[in-house]
């Protein structure tokens, strides 16, 4: 590839490789996400390369490794085009038969193709599947379809035309009142005008101005900017370096949370590709444009994520908040003006130059423009990686693309944006997915992670379950936060434990207030989030756990009472043998009987009895 | 001049300030007085202890911010004892009077805002350090050594010499003694030794009456820094 020193010569370069490549070239891309990797998706890819060439096609089948391919529930996923045939669940062993039954013989291998959670159809196309037909992917529109570490296949696919258009034909100015227009708001959780946060670097005083791309993405079930990082890195960077024309820095970072190590090296890997190529750099593009990009990868600290911890990290200091103000656009990195995005809001900069400002707000409500991704987890069917417009009913996500619940159980609740987000109850299920809906409800549309949770779920249990996220990640610097998050656990400890009093449910809703309003960062004024959300809408079951000693849900053991059903119970003996604590006693072929006295409240007996003998009740 | 004031409300007194000032010391300059902790006249303020906050704002868009931190600005309205002010402020002296029960200057805070006992759970009765970070601060920013700084997160932090280990840094100045509002840092000196985060230093006695000035280290670093002979510091500042 040559380094390109002029716009012209990029979009020649493109012009001949996009005729260069026939649209009816058979290909296969096996999913390198996440969970397709740790599934076996590379075994899959090898095997695959094994029998194009035993089948004698390895020259004329073109084998890729893509991004994420959104179905995560069902992976190895493997996506044939031109036929856009999805196969979900393959093995390596597999490959043969693909190649020979599908792409020689155009057969459909039912076996491997998508079934429908609800009614069993079996459908192999993509434009088929629900899952991807409720879909509006803009941001996550190449993952299915690049090799993320090739600069040709993200150029065949128009990137870096957003670059070279605002390079050739726009003035920095230009590029933010297109961002301001377009409506973005950042999709890291606080949803601030992307375009009012550029300016307000561009007005302030500084040497130098700064970038930053927060990849930190911490919040348990949330795995999109993950997806993002890995499958489109040159998206990313060609957005930053858009923000970097407008803004006028010239050095940008990006901060990669520790557990993405692949993220860093295929980031690193971009950057160094685009450098070669004049995409970054000194002298983008032969004009007078410079910008460079430096990846950092995290220390597994939650708080850096945090914006002004994360300048801490930069600038190699203990990763604890700032207080503001001073904020960022006026004095963040080293001193000096910095914007920090997060890493889906950059990915979106190149749609809104490519499609246009107007376009781009045309879509969703008045104050929440364009798509958000979701990684949905938790009791849905079908879990994984979905990008919606927005203002779409939640109903839709959870039931069109995730299939519904688990064992079609009843919803319960559902809960976005991590330990700092809310739970919600079904009441809201037809709200629009949007900022403002969101905040409304007492929830936070935030950074993306969607958990459902079906009946099965304790809200006391689950806001303990963050709580202790949020004590475990806080950082310690401020009281509210530290000694808050401390107490409020010891308090849900209580609760589950049957230990709670009524008047501590009106002490989690002072100290929750307290922590909102007098703590330094976001991690502390959002940690109580879980805990009043289920408090308020969820308030009867906490109540039972405190008056009845009863959890409704069974999840909280030592509220828990296992007894066997004298009429089932065979007298094997399974649940004696099992017993940590020898609670249960009886004869052989006789009734079985658990002391409660010494009961551990394990559930071995429960898990090991194969005649459904012991009953759990609270 | 005086156009270059910065004129603002606090508790519903019409008021001017020096621009850069912080809340704390406009609201001091004008007689009132807020609790802080970790605020030192000496230290960059940290605003970790959130003792300090004030309300900012116009209702209904009011906010809580540390005076410590937050600067004076211009038509600001600002109240350092409204009621929500007083509720946080209250709070957060609870939380501070369950971890640290038997440290004074938390009692006395608490008690003049009325609060006597908390309803929090207390981990560690004995527990005095209340993680404000003057030791840390001082260290850092006046004695400029860093022989100390805060370890972990919330589970587990505290202040602590690198991995728990002799400081190699340390200079024995015990500013981090002096500092400490509620006496938790160990320190002692005996037989020309003196003891502080599990170090002896060496004292130097002086020249001509022969009692201990400070550590030998202490005043290496001095002679260090000012660029006098160490010798120069080896009589004690009564027989100067």
């Amino acid at each position: 590839m040559p380094k390109f020193t002029s716009v012209a010569q990029l979009e020649e370069y493109r012009r001949e490789m996009q005729a260069r490549r026939d649209p009816q070239q058979q290909q296969v891309l096996v999913c390198g996400g996440a969970a397709c990797l740790a599934l076996g998706s590379e075994e899959v890819a090898a095997s695959f390369r094994e029998e194009l060439a035993g089948q004698g096609l390895a020259g004329r089948v073109i084998l890729k490794g893509s991004g994420c391919q959104g179905l995560c529930a069902k992976g190895p996923r493997v996506l044939l085009r031109p036929q856009e045939i999805t196969y979900q669940r393959v093995r390596p062993e597999d490959a043969g038969e693909v190649i020979g039954e599908t792409l020689v013989r155009g057969r459909v291998l039912e076996r491997l193709a998508y079934q429908d959670p609800n009614g069993g159809a079996i459908r192999a196309y993509t434009s088929k599947i629900p899952f991807y037909q409720g879909q509006f992917p803009l941001v996550t529109r190449r993952l299915s379809l690049i090799d993320p570490e090739s600069l040709d296949d993200y150029l065949a696919q128009g990137g870096y035309d957003s670059l070279s258009r605002v390079l050739s034909e726009m003035s920095p100015e230009a590029v933010m009142e297109a961002v301001e227009r377009s409506g973005l708001r950042g999709r890291g959780g606080a949803g601030f005008p992307t375009g009012r946060k550029w300016r307000a670097c561009r007005e302030s005083d500084g040497e130098a101005r700064h970038l930053i791309c927060n990849g930190s993405e911490g919040d348990p079930g949330a795995f999109l900017d993950r997806a993002l990082m890995e499958g489109d890195p040159h998206a990313i960077l060609e957005g930053m370096a858009i923000g970097a024309f407008a803004i006028g820095a010239a050095q940008g970072h990006i901060y990669v949370g520790h557990g993405y190590p692949l993220a860093v090296q295929r980031l690193k890997a971009a950057a160094a590709q685009a450098r070669e190529s004049g995409l970054l750099g000194p002298r983008i593009l032969g004009t007078d444009f410079s910008f460079e990009v430096k990846v950092h990868r995290g220390a597994g600290v939650y708080v850096c994520g945090e914006e002004t911890a994360l300048l801490e990290f930069i600038e190699g200091k203990i990763g604890e908040p700032r207080n503001r103000p001073p904020y960022p656009p006026q004095k963040g990195l080293w001193g000096q003006p910095t914007v920090i995005n997060n890493v889906e809001t950059w990915a979106n900069i190149p749609v809104i130059i490519a499609k246009g400002p107007e376009w781009y707000a045309a879509l969703g409500p008045e104050k929440s423009k364009g798509t958000k991704v979701f990684s949905l987890a938790g009791d849905v069917k079908q879990t994984g990686l979905v990008e919606v417009p927005m203002g779409i009913p939640l109903r839709r996500v959870i039931f069109e693309l995730g299939g519904g619940l688990k064992g079609d159980r009843d919803f319960k609740a559902v809960q976005t944006s991590g330990p700092g987000g809310g739970v919600l109850p079904a009441q809201f299920l037809d709200m629009s997915v949007d900022f403002e809906s969101f905040e409304a409800a007492g929830g936070n549309l935030g950074s993306g992670s969607m958990i459902v949770c079906d009946e099965h779920t304790c809200m006391v249990d689950l806001a303990k379950y963050f709580l202790t996220f949020s004590f475990e990640e806080s950082c310690g610097k401020c009281t509210p936060c530290r000694e808050g998050t401390r107490q409020m656990l010891a308090i849900l400890e209580d609760i589950t434990a049957g230990r709670g009093q009524e008047e501590q449910l009106g002490l989690l809703e002072e100290l929750g207030a307290a922590m909102m309003s007098a703590s330094i960062c976001g991690l502390g004024q959002s940690a109580p989030n879980p805990v009043l959300t289920t408090l308020k809408y969820f308030r009867p079951e906490y109540e039972t756990h405190i008056r009845d000693k009863k959890c409704p849900a069974l999840v909280c053991r030592p509220l828990l009472k296992y007894t066997v059903d004298p009429e089932t119970c065979t007298g094997c003996l399974a649940c004696v043998r099992e017993c940590p604590v020898g609670a249960v006693v009886g004869e052989y072929q006789e009734v079985q009987e658990i002391d409660q006295e010494l009961c551990a409240k394990c559930g071995m007996c429960y898990e090991v009895c194969k005649f459904e003998a012991i009953k759990v009740e609270s | 001049m005086n156009d270059d004031l910065i004129s603002l409300t606090i508790d519903g007194r019409a008021v001017k300030s020096a621009p850069g000032l912080s809340l704390l010391l406009c609201a001091r300059e004008h007689g009132i007085q807020l609790p802080t902790l970790c605020y030192h006249d000496d230290l960059k303020p940290e605003g970790q202890c959130r003792l300090c906050l004030v309300e900012i704002g116009t209702a209904p868009r009011t906010r809580l911010v540390n005076s410590c931190t937050y600067p004076v600005e211009p038509g600001l309205n600002v109240q350092t004892a409204s009621e929500r002010v007083l509720a946080a402020r209250r709070l957060v002296l609870e939380l501070l009077l369950a971890r640290c029960p038997k440290a004074k200057i938390i009692q006395e805070l608490a008690a003049e805002l009325g609060v006597y006992e908390s309803r929090f759970r207390t981990d560690n009765p004995d527990e005095l350090c209340i993680l404000c970070g003057l030791c840390v601060r001082t260290c850092r920013e006046v004695v400029g050594v860093s022989a100390i700084s805060m370890a972990n997160r919330t589970p587990n932090k505290q202040v602590s010499t690198p991995f728990l280990e002799d400081s190699e840094a340390c200079i024995g100045c015990g500013s981090c003694v002096f500092v400490c509002p509620t006496g938790v840092i160990d320190y002692a000196e005996k037989d020309g030794i003196r003891t502080v985060w599990g170090r002896d230093f060496e004292l130097q006695p002086c020249r001509i009456c022969g009692a201990y000035i400070a550590p030998k280290y202490q005043l290496a670093h001095w002679a260090k820094i000012t660029g006098d002979p160490v010798e120069s510091f080896f009589v004690c500042r009564d027989c100067r």
